[in-house]
């Protein structure tokens, strides 16, 4: 007869891995000046918030900054550009700031304008652990200079490398201790695949709870990929076009 | 000549039933006004949701809950949300059958400029790369012509490119277009109320081709 060790029963614990930081401040010690920077979020909508205003406050600067948008003048990532943090952006659309687009017109400021699905797949490729994806974004236009282009079945692909990032800051809408996030509508959007990116991942969530009280089944970032959490505070989810339709 | 929602309205005829279609900033968003009741469609927004529905009541806004334009909108039942990558997955992979998108020139081998002007005004390209280059089904809505009145549909695009053989079809102000990316050309297909097939040939730079009886367009 053999004896096999008992799982459940009086065993049963609760995830003793703990991911939790106090605050802003805890959650960003280590990035310094040079950094690169991943920031999820899409327009003001899902952006760590609570994280950007840290380092507006601590004045790192330096900064190469991966997200899809550069904020507006005074809010989210424009924040940063507005204290001359910023030395390189990359993203894909930046329309609706006009000091990142003084900053471009007169060199203070290095942009690297990248394709929004070139942009969110060379996020989800350094999750993957693969080092670099094909698309046919891009092709022929300026976007491909310098790069490689192979034809699979007769269409032609950019080869396109996976983002390297130190940081990677991302916002969820419940998280737990264990460092598992949920998202919610569209604020999901380049959060879960930068978490995965990065070499460190601080995720701010508006609700922080033990582990054990969100469904298994309904995470969207496994805690594995987090290395800190936080609960943030004061969120303003400002609303960058606010539009409405007429009762009729 | 057609006004903005005029154009809107026309392409909004070649949305067929279980289309899931992606909608562009600009012209393009006003398509959804005039989707038929009779035909079910999902509106993909890139940023990540299928099944958008239309703006919310006031101080129904969720600041959670936006479409690819910034703006506050609603989801429809059966909705769906999910990450920015398997959004342009869904894309790359032509799950979405229709995409409609403005352009700023269009050549008459399907190129497209849509997202830069050289020491102006840098937006960026945003989804519009992904979506040109990968979708099988592409629909321009644009004005004829600039502010200067010189044609944006070219023999080849002056402006930086997002996009090379691409666009099959263009709707302006005055006309329906079917570019002919091989050969290379506009063939007008349909003018608008009103306005004439010389009219039309003035106001195109790129080769122009118009056989036969032109139809005026079914609004």
């Amino acid at each position: 007869m053999s004896t096999s060790p008992v799982v459940g029963g009086n065993q049963l614990k609760t995830l003793m891995i703990n991911k939790v930081v106090a605050n802003a401040k805890e959650a960003i010690a280590g990035i310094s000046d040079g950094m690169t920077l991943m920031l999820g979020g899409f327009g003001l909508c899902g952006i760590p918030e609570n994280c950007i205003h840290e380092i507006a406050e601590r004045g790192i600067s330096g900064l190469t900054c991966i997200s899809n948008n550069a904020g507006v003048d005074d809010f989210g990532i424009g924040l940063l550009l507005q204290k001359r943090q910023v030395k390189k952006m990359i993203a894909s659309y930046v329309g609706e700031n006009a000091e990142f687009e003084r900053q471009l017109l007169t060199g203070e400021l290095e942009v690297e304008l990248v394709p929004q699905g070139t942009l969110a797949t060379r996020c989800m490729a350094a999750g993957y652990g693969m080092p670099a994806i094909f698309t046919p974004a891009g092709v022929g236009t300026e976007v491909a200079e310098g790069k490689e282009v192979r034809n699979f079945g007769g269409k032609d692909y950019l080869l396109e490398m996976a983002f390297e990032a130190e940081f990677a800051l991302v916002k969820a809408w419940k998280g737990d201790t264990a460092g598992n996030l949920m998202y919610r509508m569209t604020a999901r959007n380049f959060n879960p695949v930068m978490a995965m990116a990065g070499k460190i991942t601080i995720a701010e969530v508006e609700e922080l709870v033990p582990a054990g009280e969100l469904d298994p089944d309904h995470i969207h970032t496994p805690g594995i990929y987090v290395h800190r959490i936080f609960q943030g505070t004061n969120y303003e989810k400002r609303i960058e076009q606010r539009t409405v339709r007429q009762d009729h | 000549m057609l006004d903005k929602n005029g154009i809107a309205k026309r392409i909004a005829k070649e949305i067929r039933d279980g289309y899931y279609v992606n909608l562009g900033i600009g012209i393009p968003t006003l398509v959804a006004n005039y989707i038929p009741d009779t035909i079910d469609v999902v509106l993909q927004s890139e940023n990540g949701l299928l099944g958008m529905g239309p703006f919310p009541m006031a101080g129904e806004e969720d600041a959670d809950l936006i479409n690819a334009g910034k703006q506050t909108i609603t989801t429809l039942p059966g909705a769906a949300i999910f990450d920015s990558a398997m959004s342009f997955g869904m894309i790359r992979a032509q799950k979405v059958d229709l995409t409609i998108l403005g352009a700023m020139e269009v050549s008459e081998h399907g190129d497209i400029a849509s997202w830069k002007i050289p020491g102006k005004l840098v937006k960026g390209m945003g989804g519009a790369m992904d979506l040109v280059a990968s979708a099988k089904n592409i629909i321009v809505a644009m004005q004829q012509t600039n502010k200067a009145g010189e044609s944006k549909l070219l023999p080849t695009c002056k402006l930086p490119l997002t996009g090379v053989r691409c666009i099959r079809k263009i709707v302006t102000e005055m006309a329906v277009f079917e570019v002919d990316i091989a050969n290379g050309g506009f063939h007008l297909r349909e003018r608008a109320p009103g306005v004439s097939v010389s009219e039309i040939r003035n106001a195109t730079a790129g080769k122009f081709i118009a056989e036969g009886d032109i139809p005026e367009m079914q609004l």
